[in-house]
Order: structure tokens, then C-alpha cells, then sequence
């Protein structure tokens, strides 16, 4: 299959094609491991995964770390609903991903990579097998890169098996090590304790694609892009009702409403900011910004059209979670259960005050004593519906 | 239980290239769930034999993740996206009915013939192109009930031709 069939790219700018990864990765030879942190560290790049962790400071922690061997995981995972971006790198810029993985192995001293792909990707993987063997013949992979005595590394891909919570990075360990993917306690964090229980960083694969960049072009001008507080830019998926859905690159503190103008939704009535485990925006608010400031999002732009039944959206992500869950912990596994119980009935039925006081309580012990982000989230999309659009359930018998 | 030896040496096999521990399970399932559609109890007991695993963790695994099925399922296995970009497409209700009415299956089913199984799955990141779905590892996007129906045929003269070639 031509993996570029579903290339996806509709916006006007987009960084990783006017960038040489290659460069990159030669001026990264060049430097040693302090100074690759640090040039990472002084771009202000945050990792692109969700939870936005400052990059250069994660790879500060790893280097730190004593035990060896060390690894770098990149969590090609992409599971989150209305999330896409990753599957674009993946197939037009694969190169940036593997140098940067590459400069991070340099920084932290690592020689081993592996790149998680969900099963879901599996028809991109022949392409990055074929990207892989390229490198490593043109010496941008494998012992000595570059001719430099003190940098080897190489890259392994494995595939996921279909579990959206191994995108968390300790499922995905856990996976990784031939096991069922249910997170981890944090601390210790993979930086500490990863896979096979040696230190470890994991990032997205978009973060990963920027580092190259960072090296070519000056930590300046990723910095420059952006907000003092979310330094440069980051792609977007937007998809849902709008003319033109597709993949986006905005530098961060872009308002909702410009996406919406240049995706074609602009007469949408509520948009959904960073999928399933994110929150509900409605039209009000579509001046809000998107920077981890603001609205923090692993870039997931969902829009809902002035016709859509948002409590139908929320049944569906309900319903999600409920599959989702990898079923460790009781507030998430039966959380879920009952909260998509609740939204199907309440559709029927309404909601009466008494109901509405249990379902926050569920909601909230849900946020607290869950495991992992999965639990701990997945109340956030049905709470931000029924605080804004409580008007569209059925009057009920209240 | 006695393992067959052809299923023998294809887990010997896959573990030669995966390596014999504990991070080659998913691998080596993967594997073999993909040349037969599923894992057997056998299949499942030879993998905890070469590897050293408990068999109780082999099924935990098994069952874990959505793309191993411990039940035979068709040589085909169509993943309908039914996760929100998708299911509010104003083409995936007749595409649902197109897939249901050609194959004659509900979701979870089998076709009788055994080239077609039906699932549903979440989110597989073709959310700009919905609705969506996998065909084993093909992706498959922007669907009409029209070209759905293109789609199944073309499989099923695949499957035609696979049987013939074997045969022969
Ligand atoms: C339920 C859940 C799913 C996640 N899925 C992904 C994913 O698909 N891809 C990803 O990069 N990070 C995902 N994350 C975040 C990772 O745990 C981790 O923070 C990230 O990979 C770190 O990389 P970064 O710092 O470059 O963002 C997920 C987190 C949770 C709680
Ligand atoms: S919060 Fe949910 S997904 Fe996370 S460990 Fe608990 S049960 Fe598993
Ligand atoms: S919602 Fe169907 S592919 Fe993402």
C-alpha cells in the first residue's frame, strides 16, 4: 500500500518539509551531551504527547541516571480520538523522527531506540522498515554514525496489538516487556525505571521530529514561535463537522476560532480540545487560546456542527472509556461503566439534581483515585458537556 | 493437550527470529495470530512451553489486546471506526448497513464461508477521512455504502483466487 494515500496535509505552513533533518543530526555529532541538552532545554520544547513535560529536562534526568544500558522509546502509540498528526510524520517524515531519537540517545547516552507503532499503523511499517535500512546504509544509523567514534545507535520498531492505554507511556512499557498493558505506579518515573527496569525516555513521535529541526535551525528559532510560556509550534488534527479536515501546524496561542476559520467550522456550536480524555469548548469560548497556558491539547480538534446532540457525544466517549479501560483499578473500570449507564439514561430520561450530585461525585472520585491518565480523565468530557449544554437533555420527570 | 508439529515449528520458528524471552510474547503471538486468524489453546500452550511463561499469562496477554482473538475468526477481519469523527459522518450509518446487509453478519460475527469477520474498533487515527476502516491492515477511507460494496468484492475475489491457487 502507497502509504502516501492518506497523506492528510491541508494547512499552508508546514516546518518539517522545509527542514533537513540530516543537518541536524550532523551538527548534533558535533556536540556533546551537554550541549545537545542544552540546546533542546534553551528551545523550550514540551513534549507533544499530551502532558506537555519539558523535553530537555527529561533528557537531563535520563543522562543523570548511571545505570545502563539505557533506551529511547518512541510512543507511536497515536490513540487518542481525533488525534492524526503522528500518522503524517510517520509517512512523509520519518527521517526527523529516527535522527531525533538518534540525538537523544547522544544526550542521554543510549544506543538502543524503539519505536512503538500501534497495530493500527501496521500498513506504515513496511515504509518504515524501508526508511530505517536506508539510514543505516547512508551511516546515519547504526555504529559510528556520522564516522563519530562515540556515537552508535540504532532503532528496532515494535507493534502495539490494539490498546489505547499503552499510549501511556508505563503500559507501554509493560507492553513493550511482553506483558498486558496496565500502567504503573509513577515513581519511579522511566527516566528512572523504564523498560526491562533501566532508565528510559519515552516521547511522542512529534516531539521527537522537532529536535533535528532545533539543531539545524538554533533553539532561537523554535522559541520565537509560540508563547513565552508554549515555545513554538505543533500540528494539529482537526477533524469532525468542517469543510476542510485535516492536518494543521499552528506556533502555539492560536485561537480555536482561527482554527475553525481555516478548517471551515466556523458555525460550529462546541469543539472538543485534545479528544476523548480533553474538554468540551463551546462557541463562547472560541477565543480561548491553544498553548498549555490555555487550552493544553495533544492536538485533537473535534468539531460539532450547530445540530449535534452533545450528549450523543458524550455516550460515544463514555463508551470509549469503558472499552478502553485497561480494568486494573475500580474507579476507572466500573467508573466508566456506570458514568456511560448514566449518559444513555439520562438521554431518555433527563437528569434530576439528585442524580447529577451522584454523577459529579463518581466523576470526581473517578479524577482522584484513578490509576492513570486514562481513569483520571475520562470524566473531563461529559463534565465540560453537562456544564454547557445541560439544556439539550430531556425534561424528564424532575 | 498434544501440539501438533507443524504448530510446533512455526512457534520454534517465530522464536528463533523473536528471541526466547519474555519481551518476544507479543511478537511471537502476533505472529501467529496472524497466519491463522487466531490463537488456539494449542497455539497459546506451545508459545508458554517455548518461552517459560505461564500459560495463565499467555491467555492474560491474549485477551488483553483487541487485535488477538483467542476464538477462529475469518481470513479477513473488516474494523469498522465507530469513534466519534466517524459515527457522526453523514455516511457511516449506510456504510454500517451496507457491511451488515452484504456480509449477513451482525458486529463480533463470522461469515459462513469464513472470509469475513465483522468488528467494530475505536479511533484509528483517519478521523479527516471518515468514516474508516481497517480491512486486516489495509486502510480503508471515506466510505460510501457504494464503495463498501466495491471493496467486500474485491476481497472476496481475492479470497476466490487464494482457494484456486491452492488447490492447484
Ligand atoms: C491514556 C493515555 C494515553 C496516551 N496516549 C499517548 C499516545 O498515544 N502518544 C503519546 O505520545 N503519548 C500518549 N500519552 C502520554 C504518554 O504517557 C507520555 O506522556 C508521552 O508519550 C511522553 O512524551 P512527550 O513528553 O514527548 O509528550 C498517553 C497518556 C495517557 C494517560
Ligand atoms: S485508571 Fe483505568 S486504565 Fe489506568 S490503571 Fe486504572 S483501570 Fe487501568
Ligand atoms: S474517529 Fe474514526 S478514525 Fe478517528
Amino acid at each position: 500500500m502507497d502509504v502516501k494515500t492518506v497523506h492528510g496535509f491541508v494547512g499552508s505552513k508546514l516546518s518539517f518539509s522545509e527542514a533537513n533533518g540530516d543537518a541536524g543530526l550532523k551538527k548534533a555529532a558535533t556536540m556533546d551531551a551537554e550541549a545537545l541538552i542544552g540546546a533542546v532545554s534553551a528551545s523550550g520544547l514540551k513534549g507533544r504527547g499530551g502532558a506537555g513535560f519539558p523535553t530537555g529536562m527529561k533528557w537531563k534526568f535520563a543522562r543523570a541516571e548511571t545505570r545502563t544500558p539505557k533506551y529511547i522509546i518512541c510512543n507511536a502509540d497515536e490513540g487518542e480520538p481525533g488525534t492524526f498528526k503522528d500518522r503524517l510524520i510517520l509517512s512523509d517524515f520519518a527521517d526527523l523522527v529516527f535522527a531525533g531519537m538518534a540525538i537523544a540517545g547522544k544526550a542521554v547516552g543510549a544506543e538502543k531506540g524503539i519505536l512503538y507503532l500501534r497495530a493500527e499503523y501496521e500498513w506504515l511499517h513496511p515504509h518504515l522498515d524501508e526508511v530505517l535500512a536506508r539510514r543505516r546504509k547512508a551511516g546515519l544509523l547504526g555504529p559510528d554514525i556520522l564516522g563519530g567514534k562515540n556515537f552508535s545507535f540504532d532503532i528496532e520498531i515494535r507493534m502495539g496489538a490494539g490498546a489505547y492505554v499503552c499510549g501511556e507511556e508505563s503500559a507501554l512499557i509493560e507492553s513493550l516487556e511482553g506483558k498486558r498493558g496496565e500502567a504503573r505506579n509513577r515513581m519511579p518515573f522511566p527516566v528512572q525505571a523504564g523498560y526491562l527496569g533501566l532508565p528510559t525516555v519515552v516521547n511522542n513521535v512529534e516531539t521527537f521530529a522537532w529536535v533535528p529541526c532545533i539543531l539545524e535551525k538554533g533553539p532561537e528559532w523554535f522559541s520565537k514561535m509560540g508563547t513565552q510560556k508554549s515555545p513554538g509550534a505543533r500540528l494539529f488534527s482537526i477533524s469532525g463537522d468542517c469543510k476542510k479536515p485535516g492536518i494543521y501546524e499552528y506556533p502555539f496561542g492560536v485561537s480555536l476560532r482561527q482554527l475553525l476559520k481555516d478548517a471551515g467550522g466556523e458555525n460550529a456550536k462546541a469543539v472538543q480540545v485534545g479528544g476523548a480524555s480533553g474538554t468540551c469548548v463551546p462557541a463562547s469560548k472560541f477565543d480561548r487560546k491553544l498553548a498549555f497556558e490555555d487550552l493544553a491539547t495533544g492536538g485533537s480538534i473535534i468539531v460539532f456542527g450547530p445540530d449535534r446532540d452533545m450528549f450523543a457525544v458524550a455516550e460515544n466517549f463514555q463508551q470509549f472509556f469503558e472499552e478502553e479501560s485497561c480494568g486494573q483499578c475500580v474507579p476507572c473500570r466500573l467508573g466508566n461503566m456506570r458514568l456511560h449507564e448514566a449518559i444513555v439514561k439520562m438521554r431518555e430520561e433527563g437528569l434530576d439534581a439528585k442524580g447529577e450530585m451522584v454523577l459529579r461525585r463518581l466523576a470526581a472520585t473517578m479524577q482522584s483515585a484513578s490509576k492513570c491518565g486514562l481513569g483520571q480523565s475520562a470524566p473531563n468530557a461529559f463534565l465540560s458537556i453537562l456544564d454547557n449544554f445541560a439544556g439539550e437533555l430531556p425534561r424528564g420527570k424532575a | 493437550m498434544d501440539v501438533p508439529s507443524h504448530l510446533q515449528s512455526e512457534v520454534k520458528q517465530l522464536v528463533s527470529v523473536h528471541g526466547r524471552d519474555r519481551t518476544a510474547l507479543l511478537p511471537v503471538l502476533r505472529g501467529l495470530n496472524k497466519s491463522h486468524s487466531y490463537l488456539s489453546e494449542a497455539a497459546m500452550l506451545c508459545v508458554s512451553k517455548e518461552l517459560g511463561v505461564p500459560r495463565a499469562e499467555v491467555y492474560g496477554v491474549a485477551t488483553f489486546y483487541s487485535f488477538f482473538s483467542v476464538e477462529p475468526r475469518g481470513k479477513y477481519v473488516i474494523r469498522l471506526c465507530r469513534t466519534i469523527s466517524c459515527a457522526m459522518n453523514g455516511t457511516y450509518h449506510p456504510v454500517v448497513a451496507a457491511l451488515i446487509e452484504e456480509l449477513g453478519v451482525a458486529f463480533g460475527e463470522t461469515t459462513a464461508d469464513g472470509v469475513f469477520t465483522l468488528e467494530q474498533t475505536a479511533c484509528i487515527g483517519l478521523c479527516d477521512q471518515a468514516p474508516a476502516m481497517l480491512v486486516n491492515d489495509d486502510v480503508h477511507v471515506k466510505l460510501t455504502k457504494e464503495s463498501v460494496r466495491a471493496i467486500l468484492g474485491e476481497y472476496r475475489r481475492k479470497a476466490a483466487a487464494g482457494e484456486k491457487v491452492k488447490s492447484a
